[in-house]
């Protein structure tokens, strides 16, 4: 372990090496958003994850914003554990109507101020799965949606874009 | 009953208070009585209406100038017809059954009446089972319950997990799903297989590739299309990084879940390669509708040949070296080593594959039996350990990240030239597939109609088998390694709920 600790002690951070043209990308927006988030939450943005109904696609790409690459913490974001204690709801899935009243109730939980941001395009508007008996169709038809997330699922660099988007709107 | 008035037949029943006119709740016997006796009185039949778990007839007995409002509570949701004596209570009994599901035995017409199959649900005033869904009882001294869910703290997906606790130890874990239920499956019949197809894709994001596949296999066993060999390795290239980018994941989540946040941050690292790789071979990072029915939507070129070969190269030696930062790591073993364990008799009987199968000595690989190209051609090792607990399923990942590693190298060399997709004929058939995915083995099952479109299928995640040994599995342990034994589970969600 320490010989590995030690070589990433000398080598350049991830985000700044990484090897593909999405890396300046990052880089860029990691200084807008770093800038933002200081001057308009103090660092201080908590976000609240609810799954409403995806196939865990959109998990897998929010969580990739934790990893070294995207290292969403570096900003000040970052995911918590209870709705309680979060500015940010980030809601995936077209809302099962099996999940409805949870993410009514998360939605209430939130203290305000409070912005949701709907990841994926079944969040967006159901996606494929609009016209299921089972789905509501979705977040914007349960709970006020701040902004809109397209992809599927979105990239973490298309996530990232999304957050300063909400930065620049929610101050 | 033809000697009597309707309020002295009437007045066997319990009297319930309601105003103007009486109602009396009837047992069954007397329910019956009156379906068999009414036919002889000339009392009238006013109504019959339904609500969730009884049925109501309002009586009228002009002779005496009565009327009575008879119920009879049918909790099963069945009740005597009063159809074959008054042909009035016929649609009124049938309009009962589709709005309340109540059904009418004996009844001279059982065919639906309001309902004309066009509802989102049937029986849409009828009891909902959410309301009354109870978690089976615990009995003993010093019991306590812990809900769970359906929102839960991590950025994972949704379900509800019901604990009974004897001061720490977990003395039951009951798990309730299908909190993502999306109807996918429903969606999918009548598509055409193309369409349908993309939704196979989205049944577990994690395991698009290996749902993909499933239902391409099982398309193509049913139509007869031959996918071209080329992509036929090139499927298998796809699952082998699915399979290497989740088990690196899972492995650092264990580890996150024991506290031991350096293993999670190198193996994000290690995934997130893998998944830029993806991005740049196949244009997407999940490889979501790559695979497709006749196989597969895109070609790897030179570049990206070099490209995963390297990626393979550079990965296998960090790998070796994370698991001699766990195999070293004495407080994560003391976390892992003999928790969450499961017996190698449950998981034959419950035929549990994939890691979990594996890790309790049930060696399962849907790639080797009953096999299928180009596994057959292939040489693989699949681990197998016969300990059961959470230890052992960590190991089974780092064992079949290195085989699979190995793997993408040896279909890198080999990987035919060619066409990489054929058509799939519009032919009427049914067919069958069993693809192992990271999880386990996938089952999918098709009809198609003569138009090629689906008629019907069903795709059977690894997790219906998995999930109910969790349970098992945390029996006897303590609360706080829940997160621990059901991250080396990582069963999905999304993919049993369908």
């Amino acid at each position: 372990m320490w010989k590995i600790i030690g070589r990433t002690l000398i080598s350049k951070p991830l985000p700044i090496d990484a090897p593909t043209p999405g890396a300046d990308e990052i880089a860029e927006l990691a200084k807008r958003l770093d800038r933002d988030a200081r001057r308009r939450l103090g660092r201080s943005l908590s976000i609240r994850e609810v799954d409403a109904g995806s196939c865990n696609g959109c998990e897998l790409e929010i969580h990739a914003l934790n990893n070294p690459f995207h290292d969403l913490e570096r900003f000040g974001l970052r995911f918590v554990a209870s709705p309680r204690h979060a500015d940010v709801l980030m809601v995936t899935g077209p809302v099962t109507h099996n999940m409805r009243e949870a993410l009514q109730r998360t939605y209430a939980a939130t203290p305000d101020p409070k912005w949701v941001v709907a990841v994926g395009d079944c969040a967006f508007d159901g996606g494929l799965f609009a016209d299921s008996y089972a789905v509501t169709g979705g977040v914007g038809a349960v709970v006020p949606v701040d902004l809109h997330i397209r992809g599927c699922p979105p990239t973490p660099v298309q996530l990232l874009q999304g957050l300063l988007a909400l930065l620049e709107r929610a101050a | 009953m033809t000697s009597q008035s309707l309020l002295e037949f009437a007045e066997q029943g319990i009297a319930i208070e309601q105003r103007p006119w009486p109602r009396y709740r009837l047992n069954h016997a007397q329910w019956t009585d009156l379906a068999a006796g009414l036919g002889a009185t000339d009392w009238t039949l006013l109504a019959v209406w339904g609500e969730p778990s009884e049925v109501h007839a309002a009586i009228m007995d002009e002779t005496a100038g009565a009327i009575a409002v008879l119920s009879l509570p049918c909790p099963d949701r069945r009740f005597p017809s009063l159809s074959p004596v008054r042909p009035s209570a016929i649609r009124m009994e049938r309009a009962a059954q589709d709005l309340f599901g109540l059904v009418a035995e004996g009844t001279v017409d059982p065919r639906p009446w309001l309902d004309h199959g066009q509802w989102p649900s049937r029986a849409p005033l009828g009891p909902r089972a959410a309301s009354d869904y109870n978690f089976l009882p615990v009995e003993g001294e010093s019991l306590h319950q812990i809900p769970v869910g359906p929102v839960h703290a991590g950025v994972i997906e949704p379900g509800h997990f019901r604990f009974h606790a004897n001061g720490e130890t977990v003395v039951r874990l009951e798990e309730r799903l299908g909190y993502v239920h999306k109807g996918t499956l429903h969606l999918m019949t009548g598509k055409p297989v193309a369409e349908a197809a993309r939704l196979s894709a989205r049944l577990s994001g994690d395991s698009t590739v290996a749902h993909a596949l499933a239902f391409a296999r099982a398309v193509e066993a049913a139509s007869g299309a031959e996918p071209p060999l080329r992509a036929v390795w090139l499927r298998a290239l796809m699952a082998e990084l699915e399979r290497i980018a989740n088990h690196i994941g899972d492995v650092g989540a264990i580890c996150n879940d024991a506290a031991f946040a350096f293993m999670q941050a190198h193996c994000t690292v290690l995934r997130e390669e893998v998944l830029r790789a993806a991005a740049l071979c196949f244009g997407h990072r999940l490889m979501m509708d790559r695979v497709i029915p006749g196989g597969v939507s895109i070609d790897l070129d030179g570049a990206g040949t070099a490209r995963l070969g390297e990626l393979a190269a550079s990965i296998a030696p960090r790998w070796a070296e994370l698991y001699e930062v766990y195999d070293d790591r004495p407080s994560l073993l003391d976390r892992t080593v003999g928790t969450g364990v499961v017996r190698t008799e449950l998981v034959r009987r419950y035929a549990a594959g994939g890691y979990v199968g594996r890790a309790s000595g049930r060696g399962f690989d849907a790639r080797r039996q009953p096999g299928y190209p180009p596994y057959d051609r292939l040489e693989f090792e699949v681990p197998v350990m016969p300990d059961g607990d959470v230890h052992a399923r960590v190991l089974v990942r780092f064992r079949e990240v290195e085989a699979s590693l190995a793997l993408v190298r040896m279909i890198l060399d080999r990987l035919p030239q060619g066409a990489i997709a054929a058509a799939v004929p519009a032919r009427a058939g049914e067919g069958l597939a069993l693809v192992e995915g990271f999880r386990g083995d996938i089952l999918t099952w098709v009809r198609l109609d003569r138009e090629g479109r689906v008629q019907q299928c069903f795709a059977r995640d690894p997790s219906w088998l998995q999930w109910p040994l969790l349970e098992a599995a945390i029996e006897g342990n303590i609360v706080a390694d829940f997160p621990l034994c059901n991250k080396s589970f990582n069963c999905s969600y999304s993919g049993h709920d369908l």
